[in-house]
């Protein structure tokens, strides 16, 4: 394999790398103020394309996007007050119930909207010819721009955990929700947030990654798979984990396909998926000992 | 109490008004008529499908129906699940007892209800391409769209002009697909043409440019053909222009639905593949027999509608007018019905001219193809 060669397959395991762990944050985001998967992840994404795609007749491109990530937030937090919040102590089975009936509610009524048609953001800069070249290889200036928007929002995440009040507030209702509401936090407030920022990243990421991957009323549940064998694989609950696991499953399953036939692919991904629960369950880089200690 | 029995008076009036037209229509005689087409699922054939047929059975019972008898058009969504369409026909087959089917949209689904057919001998006009369908003829399997290995052909012979002969396949996962690979395999010894790789991708997949990337790597590739009829076969365009290959890319039949042409955007430029004559409907010289029908047709779909023709809706449109005609000729028993489909010569459709025969239950030759392009962002014709 030639150096060339090497970079267009690294440049796809990014590509698809990136967007696996952007999924997987917004799985963490909620994991961390909840202790429940949030199935309906994955139609965050699907939302966040679709609605900027119907703003574009209206608006300019930034205006739409960002339009669609704050309508994207508030369908996030409708979901978590009319479904979710009145619930007492859920059992993780519940709550995996509620959320898959979520995330197919979501998707018969973008069905319902949009009709069945894939649609498609325009490319941010050029066309779907347009390439630029970068030692060597060609590859589409939207690729730079996902990689480039998920990993800001990765940064910023990183920031708003460690070093804002709300976000200390938010890790410490993952830590104990009950010395959390000891202390003063509205833990439910914070369970609420905890959806709507999932919501905006997905969103966000949905409406990035639309030119490339095209936006179809039930494309987010198959992100949503990869999503959390990543956020699994990482660790749950760990978001630079779910970076660092995203871009090896990408990355590996970019290069499976040049000696593999491509539809080994999700096998691949899978396979992965099983002999890491099968040899470290608590995930490649989190701890057994913090595992054990949750419920799920 | 005056309230009550005005409002009794008044639902005994609406019921009677409801009553009266039902009369009228069990009186005379109504062919039901099932139809199972994808509205929803991966792919969009079923809706133009689904549209077309509606509009024609509402264009025939305003005419006083096939030889006097309304038409009852039932429309079930399979969503282009074959467990689903199962499902539908043993449903309109033993529940609603439909005259025929019409459909299923997808090869895959045709194939898994065939013996259902066969065996409670019921006519079925599939709207799906695959040559499996009527290869080996089940004597009441027909099918609308044209030969799969015809659009082999077509593509084999446009290379051999070309003089490529080393080549790549890549298909979509589903029935279309692998179908296609089978014949494209199959026939290629035959035009001295060489597939160095074929490989299979998800109806799902979001980016390809990893299998891009491979196919890339093997310089011996003179040209590509993508053989699908999912909107994934658009990324693959889009993917081959972006990492700068400018190979010449094939399509098969299943891109002739201008959504795909939009969600490959200038990617999809110089695109070649084989398909009916509706998609150039326009341009067509006046002379040819296909002409007048085709015209029609895309302008009451489009007047109505308000969105392109494709030809999917074109196979909806071919399988209801030869029942129809086969109707007219045969009347209401079902066995003389199939005779007449299988024996209908000539029938100007608008995939193309249909000649049944016992041996060959599509009724279209190579001719029915024409090569295509895309300009501008529009269908048009190949030419050099």
């Amino acid at each position: 394999m030639d150096f060339s060669l090497f970079l267009q397959y690294l440049f796809a395991g990014i590509t698809y790398g990136i967007i696996y762990a952007i999924v997987a944050i917004g799985f963490n985001i909620i994991y961390n103020t909840t202790g429940i998967i949030n199935f309906a992840q994955g139609e965050f994404l699907m939302l966040g394309g679709m609605i900027s795609i119907s703003l574009l007749h209206f608006m300019p491109l930034p205006l739409a996007i960002a339009l669609a990530v704050l309508i994207t937030m508030v369908v996030g937090a409708f979901i978590e007050i009319i479904f979710i919040r009145w619930i007492e102590s859920p059992s993780v089975l519940r709550m995996i119930i509620i959320t898959i009936g979520i995330s197919i509610i979501i998707r018969e009524v973008a069905l319902h909207i949009w009709g069945e048609s894939v649609r498609a953001l325009p490319y941010f800069i050029g066309t779907a010819v347009t390439s630029v070249s970068i030692l060597g290889i060609n590859i589409s200036p939207q690729v730079l721009i996902v990689i480039g928007v998920c990993s800001i929002m990765v940064v910023f995440l990183n920031f708003f955990f460690k070093f804002t009040s709300l976000g200390r507030e938010m890790r410490a209702c993952s830590a104990n929700r009950r010395a959390a509401t000891l202390c003063g936090i509205n833990v439910k407030n914070m369970v609420t947030f905890s959806f709507m920022l999932s919501a905006g990243i997905g969103a966000l990421a949905g409406a990035v990654m639309s030119p490339i991957t095209y936006s179809q009323y039930d494309n987010g549940t198959g992100l949503a798979i990869k999503g959390f064998t990543v956020a699994i694989l990482g660790g749950l609950g760990n978001s630079l984990a779910a970076v660092a696991a995203g871009l090896i499953l990408g990355i590996i399953e970019a290069f499976s396909i040049s000696f593999l036939p491509l539809a080994f692919q999700d096998a691949v991904a899978i396979a992965i998926l099983l002999i890491i629960l099968f040899i470290r369950p608590h995930g490649l880089f989190g701890s057994s000992a913090a595992a054990s200690l949750k419920e799920f | 109490m005056k309230n009550v029995l005005k409002k009794a008076i008044v639902a005994i009036a609406a019921i009677g008004m409801l009553a009266v037209p039902c009369l009228q229509t069990a009186m005379a005689d109504t062919i039901k008529i099932g139809a199972i087409l994808a509205e929803t699922g991966p792919s969009f054939l079923g809706v133009p499908e689904a549209n077309t047929l509606r509009m024609l059975t509402e264009e025939m019972n305003a005419k006083g129906g096939i030889k006097g008898n309304q038409v009852e058009l039932i429309i079930k969504d399979s969503g282009g699940n074959p467990e689903k369409a199962i499902s539908f026909a043993k449903q309109l087959i033993e529940e609603e007892k439909v005259f025929a089917i019409i459909g299923p949209s997808t090869s895959g689904e045709t194939m898994k209800i065939k013996n259902i057919a066969e065996q409670t001998e019921t006519i079925l006009l599939s709207c799906a391409a695959a040559e499996v369908i009527v290869n080996p003829v089940a004597k009441w399997v027909f099918k609308t769209p044209q030969m799969d290995s015809d659009a082999v052909k077509k593509i084999y012979m446009e290379m051999n002009k070309m003089n490529i002969s080393k080549i790549a396949v890549v298909v979509g996962n589903t029935g279309f697909g692998k179908a296609g690979k089978d014949q494209l395999l199959q026939i290629a010894p035959e035009f001295g043409i060489d597939v160095v790789i074929s490989e299979v991708y998800d109806k799902a997949a979001t980016d390809l440019s990893a299998v891009v990337a491979k196919l890339m790597a093997n310089k011996e590739i003179q040209a590509v053909v993508n053989w699908s009829i999912v909107p994934a076969q658009s990324i693959i365009i889009k993917n081959i222009r972006q990492a700068g290959w400018n190979v010449p890319i094939f399509q098969s039949h299943g891109f002739g639905n201008i959504k795909f042409v939009q969600a490959a955007g200038a990617a999809a430029e110089g695109v070649i593949f084989p398909a009916g004559r509706l998609l150039v409907a326009d341009v067509l010289p006046d002379d040819n027999p296909q002409k007048a029908v085709l015209v029609k047709y895309k302008s009451d779909y489009e007047g109505k509608f308000k969105e392109d023709v494709s030809t999917f809706g074109g196979h909806g449109y071919d399988a209801l007018m030869i029942l129809a005609k086969a109707v007219e000729e045969a009347g209401l028993d079902k066995a003389k019905v199939r005779d007449a489909i299988e024996s209908m010569k000539g029938f100007v459709g608008t995939g193309g001219v249909f000649n049944f025969s016992p041996e060959n239950h599509n009724g279209l030759g190579l001719d029915a193809f024409d090569m295509m392009t895309v300009k501008d962002g529009k269908f048009a014709l190949y030419a050099k």
